[in-house]
């Protein structure tokens, strides 16, 4: 059981490099806003990389695993028809949510 | 010039548009959307906390402290069994190392005061980013922001204490809530596609994803950024050689 002391460290460590990597660029970055590269990268690096975190939170989905990813292709796909269809972010992540609960637990369990 | 006194409280009005609502209301209407979805991964976290037997006040710590959403989940599993501290900073850089990039589009330039500020980047988290580089949210005032980034906190806080209290409650064999973190950027990636133009972007974000994941699993996001960001540099360079070419 690890103690109070080590924890706190752990999470103290943990802070100070999360807040580096988000304030350090911004030194850097600031003076280069105006550039055009910057705003071009403003314009296109956001979805991209919305995109790669949609991948990186599945990463241990295997195709080989008893379920072959189909749970998630099928929660991602409905997820996205809902938002496309409603525009409503907190009803597409609810029922998203809950379609993956269900196919988890009760459909391919 | 003779400055009209008449104008000048007509510019006032407009100022305080009383049509706008206060910047309290307009940060928990832009917040509540992205936010909705670190209630239920907030109370997975808090849930993780106490199935890995630590202590729930634990969770309020993590949450307040860390911040980073994604981080903490890999984060509360090598505390408890605890992880070397220089491995877990290591971890940390890696799996946050996203966050450089948002540097080069979050409108920190709005906001003004230095605790403000602190906070603000403190609080830079794939939520607040999002919240604030799509769609028509590109108008938010800097106060309207650090709100927002305050109520987002505050929902994954609150979030991460429902789950450790009600953490007893809640069958330990139900899986699949951490799901809303996938649904969460499903969402966040629609509305980011839809305020740029075009699919070639997109489509490359995904092949750079797919073939990090292929590579190396374990530093599939560092390796995925690096590789777009290069990319879109690339495109960035190629496009405008054309058009100066055409010119």
């Amino acid at each position: 059981m690890p103690d109070a002391g080590y924890i706190l460290a752990a999470i103290a460590i943990m802070a100070i490099v999360t807040f580096a990597l988000r304030a350090v660029p911004f030194a850097i970055v600031m003076p280069l806003r105006s550039s055009a590269l910057v705003g071009y990268l403003g314009v296109y690096l956001p979805a991209g990389i919305m995109l790669i975190l949609v991948a990186y939170s599945l990463k241990n989905v295997s195709v080989t695993a008893p379920s072959h990813g189909i749970p998630e292709l099928i929660a991602v796909a409905a997820t996205a028809a809902v938002h496309l269809w409603r525009k409503n972010a907190v009803l597409s992540i609810v029922l998203g949510t809950g379609l993956y609960v269900v196919l988890m637990n009760w459909v391919f369990a | 010039m003779v400055i009209d006194p008449a104008t000048l409280a007509a510019t006032a009005v407009v100022d305080s548009d009383p049509r706008q609502a206060p910047e309290w209301r307009r940060a928990l209407q832009a917040s509540l959307p992205v936010g909705i979805g670190l209630v239920p991964l907030g109370i997975a976290l808090g849930v993780l906390v106490v199935q890995q037997g630590l202590n729930p006040w634990w969770a309020m710590v993590f949450t307040s402290l860390i911040y980073a959403g994604s981080l903490e989940f890999i984060a509360v599993g090598m505390v408890a069994a605890m992880t070397p501290l220089p491995y877990i900073a290591l971890t940390a850089l890696l799996v946050n190392f996203r966050h450089v990039f948002y540097a080069l589009s979050f409108p920190l330039d709005r906001v003004k005061g230095r605790l403000a500020r602190f906070y603000s980047m403190f609080a830079l988290t794939d939520e607040a980013y999002a919240m604030t580089v799509t769609g028509d949210r590109k108008s938010m005032s800097g106060r309207v922001i650090v709100y927002s980034q305050l109520y987002l906190h505050a929902y994954w806080i609150g979030g991460a204490m429902l789950g450790a209290t009600a953490a007893q409650w809640i069958p330990e064999n139900i899986v699949g809530l951490d799901f809303a973190l996938t649904a969460l950027f499903v969402v966040l990636s629609i509305e980011a596609i839809r305020a740029q133009r075009g699919f070639a972007v997109p489509s490359m974000a995904v092949m750079c994803a797919l073939i990090a994941r292929l590579v190396d699993p374990e530093h599939m996001l560092p390796i995925a950024m690096g590789a777009f960001v290069s990319l879109l540099v690339i495109r960035y360079l190629v496009t405008r050689r054309k058009v100066r070419t055409d010119a």
